[in-house]
């Protein structure tokens, strides 16, 4: 729970020295309950107050930093139920299974680990790869395999520490997620976490067991915890998730971690999607996926984009001239804002009617037609600009610019700002822009 | 270690909306659907019962559309030239209730006689949906809606240009409406309040926050609809309605769903995907808390069934 300036207050020397810059200790305490400054800042504070104030401020969701060859994934620190509230910050990470057992891991790997994918100009790709020891005798080579193709962050999976050990003396130098744990074998798992600094995820049927076993496992020294709380049904585990982070949100430490969750063993591709699905919505941090699956893939990466994104700051679309279906010269252009939701109607409206057009994306700090011609962010100048800035003249041959139904009224002035333009005025929502672009253009 | 599970506390209920009429009650449906009802956000057991199951429609269209994908064709067929055939399909397909969508072509006979034949073919409840413009809507839905009289018809589209003469009509023949805007909280309950105002009981009205298909805005309407139910359960009576989204209308138009060629290869398997772009988008829907969701490829209804089969099994 986070405490307030009248509780840090009471932790504080109460000496006035002013060393931290501020005239009084009350003064620090608020700044530290909004935090505004850090601990730090006071030179005098009990070693015994430092560890209680660290633990009050420390996030709900342990923040678990996973390294590869160069490359690092990061989950947790998530304050809040729903992404309205606040946002979602580190989004899950998808990881692609790989059993020791199967045949030419290095080519599997090597396909997944060079996927990539494009949406809203953003280059998306697998976060890393989840090696299960399904074959105990081909682990260690599995894991050499694995690493000669990528160098992603690893998951580690198979309830035997002493051949995790193994795969990790190939891993010298990285950060991995060890997956087995329970309750009889948490000890091993503990210890050989702490030799190698490994993350380690820990499994229980219930959230009562699972609470006992973070806390035992973190009196041996191991902070970098990842929760496994299973579910057979999809209900199930929505309670599950949704208890955990409700809890965590309350500063119950002892689930105050990531979840990690195995659409992989669904039992069909189906069932997979859906799993994973829910996985991105609520709440997990890790989501083991079965093998390469390149139209799933991106579907998930698409989601986790939607949800993972900031509700406070929409995602923009780069203001410029966008060409749709292979324009000719002679082809409309069309005018719309940067708001991504907008761009995108307006994009896939006459990208669905086979069509070509121009779009000219003018930059209105992101906001969508109505608003940001409200906003005097999308007005006669701002449009005159980009068709000039784009070049837009360049690349046709007739002059002529269809502008938004909504901001009909800004036509005249337009007309001034680009003398000779034929300015059109289209209609008010994107879906009628087919059947305006056949009839009147 | 004892753990005490936070419950979310509510005062505040989702009502609870029925669409379609047996001959008891006057109409000639085999079935009806409940929707609703719900204490608590979706599918939180732990907290209250979930106390009706959310449902599937599949929406067909009065005459054969010219611009769906290739994959629909193939999955529907020769049905698609006929509403009747295309309602019977989509019930073994699995549908809970049929959704309409009338052409701008359609005269109002034309519309009467394709809504009688879905109603002949099929006893599950209707929805009817006029074309999108406001004085062909009117045109088609109040002799459809007079014809219908006693069926517990859900209609519309309700938008705030063009609620009035639907919701009189559904008032005078004792059928439901949609109600539906853009993606807002505050537009939703206005629009609420007007119908309201009106004189047809909300347990009359479902509405549609409306959303966008996954990667096109569903985040939106995704945001909206937890913010409408949260409000809902807080109390807020004009945010009290049960909702519905048309995710099978949205994702069947985006570039992923629709086309196979000249697409980046990093995108997959087409049908794969296509089918993906749906069932996820309605599953995370459902997630933030539809109760009807509209779709269009029979495998989505497949796979989104076994969704809600799963989420309302605690």
């Amino acid at each position: 729970m986070a405490l307030s300036g009248i509780q840090i207050y009471k932790m504080l020397p109460q000496t006035n020295c002013k060393e931290c810059g501020f005239p009084t200790c009350l003064a620090f305490a608020m700044k530290l309950a909004a935090k505004q400054v850090e601990l730090s800042g006071c030179p005098y504070v009990s070693a015994e107050s430092k560890a209680q104030l660290a633990e009050s401020s420390a996030p709900p969701i342990r923040l678990i930093t996973l390294k590869g060859v160069g490359t690092e994934f990061k989950v947790g620190n998530e304050v809040c139920l729903y992404r309205h509230e606040k946002t979602f910050y580190n989004k899950s990470g998808l990881f692609i299974r790989i059993k020791s057992s199967q045949a030419d891991i290095s080519a599997a790997v090597a396909k997944a680990d060079a996927y990539k994918v494009a949406y809203v100009g953003i280059d998306f790709s697998v976060d890393g790869f989840a090696i299960e020891a399904d074959d105990p005798a081909k682990f260690v080579d599995a894991v050499k395999a694995v690493r000669t193709s990528t160098k992603r962050p690893l998951v580690l999976i198979s309830n035997d520490p002493v051949l995790l050990s193994a795969g990790l003396a190939v891993l010298a130098g990285e950060t991995s997620l060890l997956v087995g744990a329970d309750a009889s074998n948490w000890e091993a798992f503990a210890d050989l976490a702490k030799a190698t600094k490994s993350a380690l995820a820990v499994s229980a049927n219930t959230l009562e067991e699972l609470a006992d076993l973070t806390d035992k496992i973190k009196s041996k020294g191991v902070e970098d915890l990842v929760l496994v709380p299973g579910g057979n049904t999809m209900g199930e585990s929505l309670a599950k998730a949704t208890q955990i982070r409700r809890l965590a949100l309350k500063n119950f430490r002892a689930l105050g971690f990531p979840i990690l969750t195995f659409p992989c063993n669904a039992g069909s591709p189906q069932r997979e999607s859906l799993l994973a699905t829910q996985s991105v919505t609520k709440y997990a941090g890790f989501i083991i996926l079965d093998k390469f699956n390149p139209e799933l893939l991106y579907s998930l990466l698409v989601l986790r984009e939607n949800i993972y994104t900031d509700p406070q700051k929409p995602i923009q679309v780069t203001p410029g001239l966008y060409e749709i279906n292979n324009p000719k010269p002679d082809s409309p252009v069309l005018v719309t804002t940067n708001f991504s939701i907008t761009y995108f109607s307006v994009a896939n409206e006459v990208e669905g009617s086979g069509l070509p057009a121009r779009l000219l994306v003018v930059d209105a700090d992101g906001m969508s037609v109505l608003t940001a011609w409200a906003a005097g962010k999308f007005d006669a100048e701002r449009i005159a600009k980009a068709v000039k800035s784009f070049e837009v003249e360049s690349k046709i041959s007739t002059k002529r610019i269809v502008i938004p139904g909504h901001v009909a009224v800004l036509s005249g002035e337009l007309e001034e700002e680009l003398p000779g333009w034929d300015i059109r005025v289209g209609p008010r929502e994107a879906v009628d822009l087919p059947g305006f672009m056949k009839k009147a253009l | 270690m004892p753990v005490e599970i936070p419950k979310d506390k509510w005062t505040g209920k989702v009502r609870t909306v029925t669409i379609g009429a047996k001959a008891a009650e006057g109409g000639t449906r085999t079935s009806t659907i409940t929707v609703g009802g719900d204490t608590s956000m979706p599918f939180l057991h732990f907290e209250t019962p979930t106390p009706n199951t959310p449902v599937i429609a599949i929406e067909i269209k009065s005459r054969k559309p010219e611009d769906w994908s290739a994959l629909l064709e193939q999955a529907w067929g020769d049905a698609m030239n006929n509403p009747a055939a295309w309602a019977s399909a989509a019930e073994a397909a699995g549908a809970n209730l049929i959704v309409l969508w009338l052409s701008l072509e359609d005269s109002a006979d034309d519309a009467v006689k394709a809504v009688k034949s879905v109603l002949a073919a099929t006893g599950l409840p209707l929805v009817v949906f006029g074309p999108g413009q406001v004085d062909k809507d009117n045109e088609l839905l109040v002799p459809i809606s007079d014809a219908g009289k006693g069926e517990k018809l859900l209609l519309g589209i309700c938008e705030d240009k063009n609620y009035r003469t639907i919701a009189a009509t559904a008032m005078a023949n004792g059928h439901l409406i949609v109600a539906r805007t853009a993606m807002d909280v505050n537009l939703a309950k206005q629009l609420n309040i007007l119908i309201s105002d009106m004189g047809l009981p909300l347990d009359r009205v479902i509405m549609d926050p409306t959303t966008g298909a996954l990667g096109y805005g569903m985040e939106y309407g995704y945001s909206v609809m937890e913010r409408l139910r949260l409000a809902a359960l807080q109390g807020d009576a004009m945010t009290q309605l049960p909702m519905m989204v048309t995710p099978g209308f949205e994702t069947w138009k985006t570039k992923e769903s629709k086309v196979g060629v000249g697409v980046p290869e990093a995108w997959g398997d087409w049908k794969e995907r296509a089918i993906h772009w749906e069932t996820l988008t309605a599953t995370a829907l459902l997630e933030s808390g539809a109760s009807i969701v509209v779709l269009r490829h029979p495998e989505s209804v497949n796979r989104v069934r076994t969704a809600i089969t799963e989420l309302m099994t605690a």
